[in-house]
């Protein structure tokens, strides 16, 4: 079975796998996020058309809020 | 009986006329006190070494309560005072959030110092009344409101025995009483109470602003600690600000350009990005209702559990429907964010105002959690109808939820049942019990009395009456020094644990919230990556209350380019702003070093307070177990697949074959130990000894060695 890294823990890949797909993989809802796939940043238009690989290790950094 | 004859009423005690005076870059230079036993009120100096270590805001009420408090003083002896402060940056109105009012008293709930940070007008008008502070003592016999005229520079005392004690009411009868004419009344502010901060430690200070559009006394409040319970034991009824008019530049700053540069930047990253991040301006805090739902955060049933089925019911979307929009909520000038929501025409269906229909200022995140979901109710209208009472009551809508929560899994547990509430059926989900209550508390009756005891007091009262476990409750009551904890779910984020339990005040989440950078971005794995973020934010977090700044605007919208900086985690261009105003307001040429060590000045004075109070050592800074791991089977149970998997990856035990209680015992030695290094290293990144106690030579490093600092560290090196 072919896997990602998101945030150090190991998910299963699928084809066409985008972030959003990931995000909701994770049921990460929160909206002040920076991704970065293998290093490199992904904005948010570009969710939908980023298709990762398998073996991507992927950082979903939430940031703060509230409080 | 109307204004005039309520006003005719009140007899004078004491007038004091002043010279009106100037702010200069920030400061007025001076602090005003008032001592209601002897109605003795004088002006005092702001010297230059309160404002080089003690810089302003909390840091000026620190000072000030060391100065004026003996270490064994009680938070109702005569000596314990109430210090209200704005802060240099207070009060200018060209960036969002500057109108914020820091409060320092002896706290009746933890018998330390306590600080809470409010918006409303009041702390600008004060400084625009020409104090930098103001500084409450004694006890007055009656009633009494204490009136701050900056408009012609007098101060009175009178006893006011007319008024109503509850917030809603009393707020506008003074408004209506000071204001000069209708279209004035946005230059009275109002710091009140309530009957339930009368009957309880958990009373709040409401501190009040005029609403012009919708033609309403609104009010924000001062709620941790029960600050409230201090002003009705001195017998305040209220403290009342009125300011000639509000000035753009009152605070004489020394570049006003540069702080508009800033705030016109800030402005429009609200207009431009507010909708796709948090929604502040449209929801406020209550956009994170589901969020924290979603990340197992949402504190349900005391703190039991995370996330409940019936969500929807308190769903942010709830809440942007019953708020009224379109209308411009910041809770003082020129605070874009504004988020400071209202829900308007709200019909009550209980207690003394029942058929009123009323304006609610909030719900927030934190009332949502506390008197909602912690307490298994998924009602929108009970949390209104709650939020209301515990505003006009005067009471601590965090404290209210988190020990009514409590009480009801002592009533589920066995451990309190209806004789000895009363009759009250305190099970989780019960709106109508939970409401009843807060009456009690509000009428001083029954089992209402217990409860405004707080958490700590009332584990010792049923351990001591009822002969419930101690230690059971030692582990369910989310209490930490007193205080009772505010609303998210600690449990998988150790870092956040200390972010609760290491805190100078109490478990209130404003020094930290690091939960998402430990436990779901896991950028924090070590014991030194979590010291560090326990030394930065709180250093950095407690700056915004030597200021008068409010802290959201900080982190509740970035700047679109945010994620591409070095630090996204801590907003560099925010930071930059902030350092930039406080330059521009001052002359003073700080950075973003020096802001930190302005903080940590303050920081370790108050860590100081504590020790000399008996307090502030490793031992109060302990957590209660809930706040850690599953103190129960069910609880365990209900999420068994985690806590398995951290016992076999995390302690290297084998769960199969060990019975839950088993699990449970193993699992809670492992997360115990782990706080404990977390202490350590968190102790040691702050210049600590093992023990919690501030070391000599950290003093010197951050140029806090003061005679009366190193006296109590001393002998505890
Ligand atoms: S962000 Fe909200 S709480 Fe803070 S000052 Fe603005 S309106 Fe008030």
């Amino acid at each position: 079975m072919k896997t990602i890294t998101v945030n150090d823990i190991i998910i299963d890949w699928e084809e066409n796998m985008n972030i959003n797909v990931i995000l909701q993989r994770m049921n990460y809802t929160f909206r002040m996020l920076i991704i970065k796939v293998d290093g490199k940043l992904v904005k948010k238009n570009e969710y939908e058309s980023t298709i990762v690989s398998p073996g991507a290790d992927v950082k979903v950094i939430h940031l703060m809020s509230g409080g | 009986m109307n204004i005039s004859e309520m006003k005719s009423k009140h007899k004078l005690l004491k007038d004091y006329s002043y010279e009106l005076g100037e702010i200069e870059k920030g400061y007025t230079n001076r602090t005003l006190y008032v001592n209601l036993s002897n109605n003795e009120i004088k002006e005092k100096p702001v010297t230059q070494l309160m404002k080089d270590k003690f810089v302003g805001g909390k840091g000026f009420g620190l000072k000030l309560l060391w100065d004026a408090t003996k270490p064994d003083t009680k938070w109702d002896d005569l000596e314990n005072e109430i210090i209200i402060s704005p802060g240099p940056i207070g009060g200018i109105t060209q960036y969002a959030g500057a109108g914020k009012s820091l409060v320092v008293s002896l706290s009746p709930l933890t018998d330390i110092v306590i600080d809470s940070n409010v918006g409303g007008y009041f702390g600008p008008f004060l400084k625009y009344a020409g104090f930098d502070a103001l500084e409450i003592q004694g006890k007055a016999e009656k009633d009494v409101i204490v009136i701050i005229d900056g408009k012609e520079g007098v101060i009175r005392i009178e006893e006011a025995p007319e008024e109503a004690v509850d917030s809603h009411i009393l707020a506008e009868q003074l408004t209506d009483m000071y204001a000069e004419s209708d279209n004035k009344k946005n230059l009275i502010s109002v710091v009140s109470a309530g009957v339930a901060a009368e009957n309880s430690n958990i009373g709040v200070l409401n501190f009040s602003f005029y609403d012009k559009k919708r033609k309403k006394v609104r009010l924000k409040q001062a709620g941790r600690g029960g600050i409230g319970t201090v002003l009705r034991n001195k017998k305040i009824k209220a403290i009342v600000a009125i300011a000639e008019s509000i000035k753009p530049d009152a605070n004489h700053v020394v570049d006003i350009e540069a702080i508009k540069e800033c705030g016109a930047r800030f402005n429009k990253e609200m207009r431009e990005l507010d909708d796709d991040q948090c929604r502040m301006r449209k929801e406020g805090t209550a956009h994170l209702v589901e969020i924290m739902d979603d990340y197992d955060l949402l504190p349900t049933e005391n703190f039991r559990f995370g996330s409940h089925k019936d969500i929807m019911n308190i769903h942010s979307s709830v809440w942007r429907s019953k708020f009224t929009q379109g209308v411009f909520d910041g809770c003082w000038i020129g605070c874009t964010m504004a988020c400071a929501k209202a829900v308007d025409g709200f019909e009550l269906k209980t207690g003394p105002y029942k058929g009123d229909k009323v304006i609610v200022d909030g719900p927030e995140y934190e009332t949502v959690g506390g008197v909602g979901s912690n307490c298994g109710i998924f009602d929108a209208d009970y949390i209104i109808e709650a939020n209301f009472y515990c505003d006009t009551y005067g009471i601590d809508t965090i404290s209210f939820g988190t020990l009514t929560a409590f009480l009801m899994e002592c009533y589920e547990a066995g451990i309190i049942n209806k004789e000895i509430t009363g009759g009250l059926e305190l099970t989780f989900g019960n709106a109508d019990a939970a409401i009843e209550l807060m009456h009690q508390m509000a009428r001083g009756e029954g089992f209402g009395v217990i409860a405004g005891l707080g958490i700590r007091k009332m584990k010792a009262y049923f351990a001591k009456e009822i002969g419930a476990d101690i230690n059971f409750l030692n582990d369910i009551g989310m209490e930490n020094k007193g205080l009772e904890y505010s609303q998210y779910v600690s449990k998988e984020s150790l870092a956040q644990q200390g972010g609760y339990a290491m805190t100078n005040k109490g478990p209130q989440h404003d020094e930290a919230w690091l939960i998402f950078m430990d436990m779901v971005n896991k950028q924090i794995p070590t014991f030194e990556d979590k010291a560090e973020a326990l030394h930065y934010f709180p250093m950095f977090r407690t700056w915004f209350g030597l200021m008068g700044l409010c802290k959201l605007p900080w982190n509740d919208v970035e700047p679109a380019n945010n994620a591409e900086t070095d630090e996204p985690g801590k907003v560099p261009e925010h930071v930059q702003n902030y350092v930039t105003i406080f330059n521009a307001v001052t002359g003073l040429n700080i950075d973003k070093a020096e802001m930190i060590r302005q903080s940590e000045r303050v920081y370790n004075f108050q860590r100081t307070f504590n020790i000399r109070r008996g307090y502030g050592l490793r031992k109060h800074d302990a957590q209660p177990y809930r706040a850690a791991g599953p103190v129960t089977v069910e609880e365990y149970e209900s999420r068994i697949e985690r806590y398995d998997k951290q016992l076999l990856e995390n302690i290297k035990v084998n769960p199969e074959g060990k019975s839950t209680v088993e699990k449970v015992a193993i699992l809670r030695e492992y997360k115990e130990d782990m706080y404990e290094q977390l202490l350590d290293a968190v102790y040691k990144r702050r210049g600590w000894t093992k023990n919690g106690v501030p070391k000599i030579t950290h003093l010197k490093d951050i140029g806090m060695d003061l005679p009366e600092v190193l006296e109590i560290v001393e002998s505890l090196q």
